[in-house]
């Protein structure tokens, strides 16, 4: 008789989600879904708010990534504003943003997934987790709280606080910056580039240990979508829409973000609050395509930073050829990506005019249509609103990195799940594998819940036992 | 500043407030000496410079040999007057009438454009507002953006009506008003019309820099950034009352 298999709540992932595996009368996996199982309902009720409301507003999907909406946000509204904002503005939201990329990639590589790559798959899950970690490998925590801190204490120093931040605002920021806070932020930034380093040095002596892993955690055919600069490099802030395949062909370049409606669709299906994101001329689900670290490098031709390009040369290696295809590469992504983060700060903040006041364009709204396009740490995150002639919110649409990663995400748990897990003899380091591809996305479901139409909430009530004791349905 | 014009021959009245001996003219009111003599006693709807509303409650004291709570904004000194602001019973009401505010409208501070400089939130923090006991209405009200400068959010009302007071008494122009009653009770611009198409507003934004909360801001404005200065009322005012 056919089974399935509930993983609830998968653990270390930012949000909540539910994995179901459906077995066959042989206990094989049959099929595999990830369920996001909260809902928030951020694009509803935004309507009717000021458009100014919404960097705030939207922040509060996340505590982990405020910064990326934050600046999406923003972005959406100096369109409304329809104004350019000041270069060094530009450069000062540019260092926030990876700040945040620093802080966000550390806490997904250290604290989530890096119990799973030094302590195994199939270690007791009471210790595996970043205390396991302590006790095992304290150097390596200890760095992975360091970076953090780092990147959050630039985030506090520019933004005044660590979370949700409100120094952004339509138009640039609210304030320039301090000679005293600019010479806190480059007295970090050496420390930080050396723990970077180091990690990355070590990780790299762990990924021949995990070439099975490699093989079989979402190492699938898929697109991959990101922001790169005007001159194809690897972006973060600004830039152009650019698509590739899964050989390594551009198939969209140089797409101004304000018509990324023209390369995404979005679809629903009916078990799970996230949409299905996909790319619109080859349709669904077959326009399946990834987001995120690995998407950015794959598409870009160089970071332009020193030692990154370095590691991205390094990255290519991984495969004899095209875009490195397997999802648990997100992880070296990632670090590659904060070493760039680190030297790109340090860059900006050299330069000479960013100690400059004039910070901030001031204009009423003179469209009735936004679009602010931002890299979140997790991937290409769009913002889409629409105002009334008083600058009211009469529509939002949001398109969050993990929702991008869905249908993909979706595709790797079935192929981890078909690979290591038999239901026969149900181990939980099997359901582990499940967990960690997922991780490897790296997913911020808190930011990715959305609802279409009427979704029907069905609650169970069953006792010790198992028995259904009572139902509730609300259509 | 202007001083104050003094009446001729008013008394002078001696009293004890929370058992501090003071002497007070005795057509002041008790709010007015708790003030003068930096006695910290909360309101919402009281201003300086403003009529008397008695609206909000929150300056409630008690008066020795009196049964019921006065509240300090309309009660007038008297001579060996007795009063405490600063009981336990006091503090419970306060604190009260803090969390049924929040629960009436939609007082979201984080994203507030009055956060931080918010007398509401203020007042909050110094009651030991943590949380609120009671349910949220959670009712949807609209906002009314429509003016050039300033942008009116009824979910951050609380009705203390300043701004219908200084618009009156010292603009002189009157837009702004009361409409309905109780929970449906709203601020309107004439005759509830758009606040843009208002014809009796001067757009002097006197009832923007009154209000204590987030309800009434300037366009243009983000989180956090709607710093309010109440500092021209008091002057304005007394010049006035000089004519």
């Amino acid at each position: 008789m056919s089974r399935t298999i509930s993983i609830e709540p998968v653990t270390r992932i930012e949000g909540h989600a539910r994995i179901s595996l459906q077995l066959d009368d042989q206990g094989q996996v049959q099929d595999a879904r990830f369920h996001l199982t909260q809902f928030r309902g951020f694009e509803k009720f935004c309507e009717g708010r000021p458009y100014r409301e919404m960097p705030a507003l939207t922040a509060r999907t996340c505590g982990i990534c405020p910064v990326s909406h934050v600046l999406a946000a923003n972005k959406a509204c100096d369109h409304l504003l329809s104004v350019s904002i000041p270069p060094t503005a530009e450069k000062l939201r540019r260092i926030i943003n990876l700040a945040q990329l620093t802080q966000s990639h550390a806490l997904s590589f250290f604290h989530l997934s890096s119990p799973d790559l030094l302590l195994g798959w199939d270690a007791d899950p009471a210790s595996r987790n970043i205390f396991g970690v302590m006790r095992q490998n304290p150097d390596l925590a200890r760095d992975g709280i360091r970076l953090r801190q780092i990147g959050q204490t630039i985030i506090e120093t520019l933004g005044g606080k660590k979370i949700h931040p409100t120094w952004v605002v339509p138009g640039g920021v609210s304030e320039a910056l301090t000679a005293d806070k600019h010479a806190v932020m480059l007295r970090l930034l050496p420390e930080g580039l050396e723990i970077a380093k180091r990690t990355y040095a070590f990780f790299k002596t762990l990924v021949p240990k995990f070439l099975d892993e490699a093989a079989h955690f979402g190492s699938q055919d898929t697109l991959f979508l990101s922001l790169v600069s005007p001159e194809g490099n690897l972006e973060h802030y600004d830039g152009v829409l650019r698509l590739k395949d899964a050989r390594g062909r551009i198939l969209e370049d140089q797409v101004p973000t304000w018509e990324y409606e023209r390369l995404v669709g979005e679809a629903v299906e009916d078990f799970s609050y996230m949409k299905f994101p996909y790319y619109k001329p080859q349709g669904y689900p077959k326009g399946i395509y990834r987001v995120g670290p690995l998407a950015r490098l794959n598409n870009a031709n160089a970071c332009g930073t020193p030692y990154a390009d370095v590691a991205l040369a390094e990255f290519r290696m991984l495969q004899e050829s095209g875009p490195v295809a397997s999802s648990f590469h997100y992880h070296y992504a990632r670090l590659v990506e904060i070493i760039f983060a680190l030297e790109m700060m340090e860059r900006l903040l050299k330069d000479p005019r960013i100690l400059d006041t004039r910070v901030r364009a001031r204009a009423r709204s003179n469209r009735d249509e936004g679009i602010g396009v931002a890299e979140a740490p997790r991937g290409t995150l769009m913002h889409h609103y629409r105002i009334d002639e008083n600058g009211l919110i009469t529509w939002v649409n949001l398109i969050i990195a993990t929702g991008h990663n869905n249908l993909a995400m979706n595709q790797a748990i079935r192929q981890v799940a078909k690979t290591y897990v038999d239901g026969n003899h149900l181990q939980e380091g099997m359901l582990n594998r499940v967990e960690a591809v997922i991780r490897c996305f790296d997913p911020c479901l808190s930011c990715a819940s959305h609802a279409f139409g009427q979704m029907p909430l069905l609650i169970e009530l069953r006792d010790a036992a198992g028995a259904l004791v009572d139902r509730l349905c609300r259509d | 500043m202007p001083p104050p014009p003094t009446p001729a021959n008013v008394r002078v009245v001696t009293l004890t407030i929370d058992g501090q001996d003071l002497s007070a003219r005795a057509d002041e009111t008790i709010i007015e000496v708790c003030r003068e003599n930096q006695i910290p006693i909360p309101s919402l709807c009281y201003l300086d410079g403003l009529s008397i509303w008695g609206a909000c409650r929150l300056c409630l004291v008690e008066i020795a040999g009196q049964g019921r709570l006065f509240a300090a904004c309309a009660t007038q000194v008297a001579e060996g007057m007795q009063v405490l602001t600063n009981t336990e019973r006091l503090r419970r009401y306060r604190r009260t009438i803090v969390e049924l505010l929040f629960a009436e409208r939609s007082h979201i501070c984080s994203v507030c454009v009055s956060n931080g400089h918010c007398e509401l939130q203020h007042l909050a923090q110094t009651c030991g507002v943590d949380h609120v006991r009671v349910p949220y209405r959670q009712a949807r009200y609209q906002m009314d953006s429509s003016h050039e400068l300033f942008r009116l959010d009824h979910n951050r009302c609380i009705l203390c009506t300043r701004c219908v007071r200084v618009c009156d008494e010292i603009e002189g122009a009157h837009t702004w008003d009361l409409m309905g009653r109780g929970s449906d009770c709203l601020v309107i611009t004439d005759l509830a019309q758009p606040w843009g198409d208002s014809e009796t507003c001067t757009g002097c934004g006197k009832c923007v820099q009154v209000c204590p909360t987030g309800a009434l801001v300037k366009q243009g404005t983000s989180a956090g950034e709607m710093v309010k200065d109440q500092h021209f009322l008091p002057i304005l005012a007394r010049r006035r009352q000089a004519r």
